[in-house]
């Protein structure tokens, strides 16, 4: 099988690369994009460091053979700070040390977002639902789950001053 | 629900932050201190190791042990070889200096280890040869198609088993089963006489402990990539959790001169003592040299959880001399520490292990053997506390069960023999700034666990009350 040209959009730009035969989405990002954000911690969809949005939802990209999401919208915590501020469930982490190695983060961060995008105001459960997949060895998930309801909380207060400023 | 952002209690200090005023510096303790790498890991733009991609880079994957014990009769490259992008093979005869252990440089010995096998395999996932390739399907195809023939010796597996006579020799550049200590058969202890406290005891109590290996597993594998420089030095981009370490210890295997090695590091997904023995680097680095281009050596995950170096499994006897009333007059205890097939850290793990015996008590008669043991598992190595979190379970489980056997208040059975300042430990160290008694005393407070008045008046400054 030859290599082939994949098309992407990835955080909103139009993205063209060669892909050898079998590629995963998370080497794809990460070696031909250059965009490590998203890591490897078992490349069986054992831990959720890679986790990505394509279309929105979550997906373990080290699963994924990048042909099979030509085309398609995926979106990396690159694609989060928009202009360089910390989005609420971003400054969230930093707030609540939902961080300590970090090597979990960037799909913490994903699952996260994927979660308050569709659920603005999660419970507890809903929160630990979302990162059943998500493996973080530091932090002992607690602040974790804490950033997100706390990012949820200011994304809430938020809302309705954006709707008046728009 | 309300939920505390900071995981610590701000409210501790509040009473002294306002007091200092602004324009002080005394004033963080109790306070939520912004982490300073935090704003890299939420945005993604800290750089790990493996984010370094430069051109021309190479991969390495290992071909391992498929025995616990046995003798190499044979290593055939020649499939390997011939698998396409394959660039070359590693062996021991590569290595400048195969044979190693990582607490030499703080003296400890004799190097027990070698970097790749030479004649024989210790333990299940040795490794024995290092394909360097051009991607990482070729190191892989590569790594599977060597053959290796073996002849079997008797494995052992258990630490009592080892020590008894007859028992298969694991690591023959020790000559018997255990690591010695100054010419000692283990790391003893000796203070004042357990078997006078046994004698007089109202009570003695027996039990056995065992702890089962723990691995640390890290989110982020154990990994390097080293860079050839064009000044002829090598860069390492390493997740070690001891950079001078690793370079050090690199730098000796290498039988180069350390300001050849320059590592790039700091930032480490998860250690958890995990990352300190140096297994990665010096392979890698050899390959970058032989290859002369850039090379990736890390562990997929069934590695870390197989060959990276877990916390050791630990057998515990504990022996008390016990007063009605509680008081413990003697102790006794004998440990042993599965090294597993090398020492890397675990001579250590014994001593600390030692020293912390017989736990925060002040217990006058007080005997111990602990034994680091060499069997055909894994080497285990550093985990969070290693030597003392395993012994301190045994301890405090030896606390409980003679709290229940004698019908008595956990907490008071602590209270009576916790040890206080002045108190000479059995190794023979003063004991300073001791504050058992006043955690105990809060922790029973905090869980509405009535303690009588004179337990309550406890100090760890005074052996009044007593
Ligand atoms: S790397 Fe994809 S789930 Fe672990
Ligand atoms: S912060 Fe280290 S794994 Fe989650």
């Amino acid at each position: 099988m030859p290599s082939q040209i994949v098309s992407l959009v990835v955080n909103g730009e139009q993205r063209e690369f060669i892909a050898a035969p079998g590629a995963t989405l998370l080497a794809s990002l990460r070696e031909s994009l250059g965009l490590t954000a998203a890591k490897r911690g078992c490349a069986q969809g054992a831990c959720g460091t890679c986790t990505v949005l394509v279309d929105g939802r979550p997906e373990v990209s080290c699963l994924v053979a990048v042909e099979t999401v030509a085309g398609r919208s995926i979106r990396t915590l690159e694609g989060v700070a928009a202009g360089g501020e910390l989005d609420e469930v971003q400054s969230a982490f930093v707030d609540c040390f939902a961080t300590q190695c970090g090597f979990c983060t960037a799909g913490m961060i994903m699952v996260a977002e994927a979660l308050l995008d569709r659920n603005p105001d999660p419970s507890d459960e809903d929160v630990v639902e979302a990162i059943s997949g998500n493996v973080c060895r530091c932090t002992g998930y607690r602040p974790i789950v804490i950033a997100i309801l706390e990012a949820a909380r200011r994304r809430r207060e938020q809302a309705p001053q954006e709707v008046a400023s728009r | 629900m309300t939920y505390r952002l900071a995981p610590i209690d701000t409210s501790t200090f509040t009473a002294e932050r306002a007091a200092a005023g602004t324009g002080t510096d005394h004033t963080v303790i109790g306070s939520a201190v912004q982490r300073s790498d935090a704003r890299g890991h939420v945005t993604g733009r800290t750089e790990f190791f493996e984010d370094v991609a430069p051109p021309r880079l190479a991969h390495l994957k290992m071909h391992r042990s498929a025995r616990h014990h046995a003798r190499i009769a044979d290593v055939d490259l020649t499939e390997a070889l011939a698998v396409p992008r394959v660039l070359r093979i590693l062996t021991h005869a590569d290595i400048p200096n195969n044979l190693f252990t990582p607490l030499k440089l703080i003296g400890v010995g004799p190097d027990d280890e070698p970097v790749l096998a030479v004649d024989k395999v210790r333990y299940l996932g040795e490794p024995i040869c290092a394909v360097v390739a051009e991607t990482e399907a070729a190191a892989l195809e590569g790594a599977a198609r060597i053959k290796v023939t073996y002849e079997d010796l008797p494995p052992v597996f258990d630490v009592e088993e080892a020590l008894k006579e007859g028992a298969p020799l694991v690591n023959e550049y020790h000559g018997q089963n255990h690591f010695r200590y100054e010419g000692h058969h283990c790391r003893r202890i000796r203070f004042g006489d357990v078997e006078e406290a046994f004698a007089r005891a109202d009570h003695v109590f027996e039990w056995r402990y065992q702890s089962a290996p723990i691995e640390q597993a890290p989110v982020e594998t154990t990994g390097c990539v080293v860079v050839p420089q064009a000044d002829g030095r090598l860069r390492i981009h390493s997740d070690t959790q001891a950079c001078f370490f690793t370079l050090d210890n690199t730098a000796l295997i290498l039988e180069t001169p350390f300001n050849k090695l320059r590592i790039v590091g700091g930032t480490v997904g998860g250690g958890f003592g995990g990352k300190v023995d140096v297994v990665v680097e010096p392979v890698a680095c050899v390959a970058a040299m032989l290859a002369d281009r850039p090379v990736k050596f890390v562990y997929d995950r069934a590695e870390e959880m197989q060959v990276s170096s877990p916390r050791a499994a630990e057998r515990i006897y504990i022996k008390d001399a016990v007063m009605n009333d509680g008081r413990i007059i003697g102790r006794k205890v004998t440990l042993y520490v599965d090294a597993g097939a090398y020492s890397r850290h675990s001579p250590y793990g014994t001593t600390k292990a030692a020293a912390h015996l017989p736990g925060p008590y002040a217990i006058p008669n007080v005997w111990a053997d602990c034994h680091c043991v060499f069997t055909n598992r894994t080497p285990s190595s550093a985990m969070r506390g290693f030597g003392v979190t395993i012994a301190d379970f045994a301890l405090e489980s030896q606390m409980d069960r003679i709290a229940r056997a004698l019908d008595l208040d956990p907490l008071r059975l602590r209270l009576l023999n916790a040890y206080r300042d002045g108190d000479l430990k059995a190794h023979r160290k003063v004991a300073e700034g001791t504050a058992l008694v006043e955690v105990i005393q809060k922790v029973a407070e905090m869980a509405g666990h009535e303690l009588p008045e004179t337990y309550r008046r406890m100090s760890s400054t005074t052996r009044e009350g007593l």
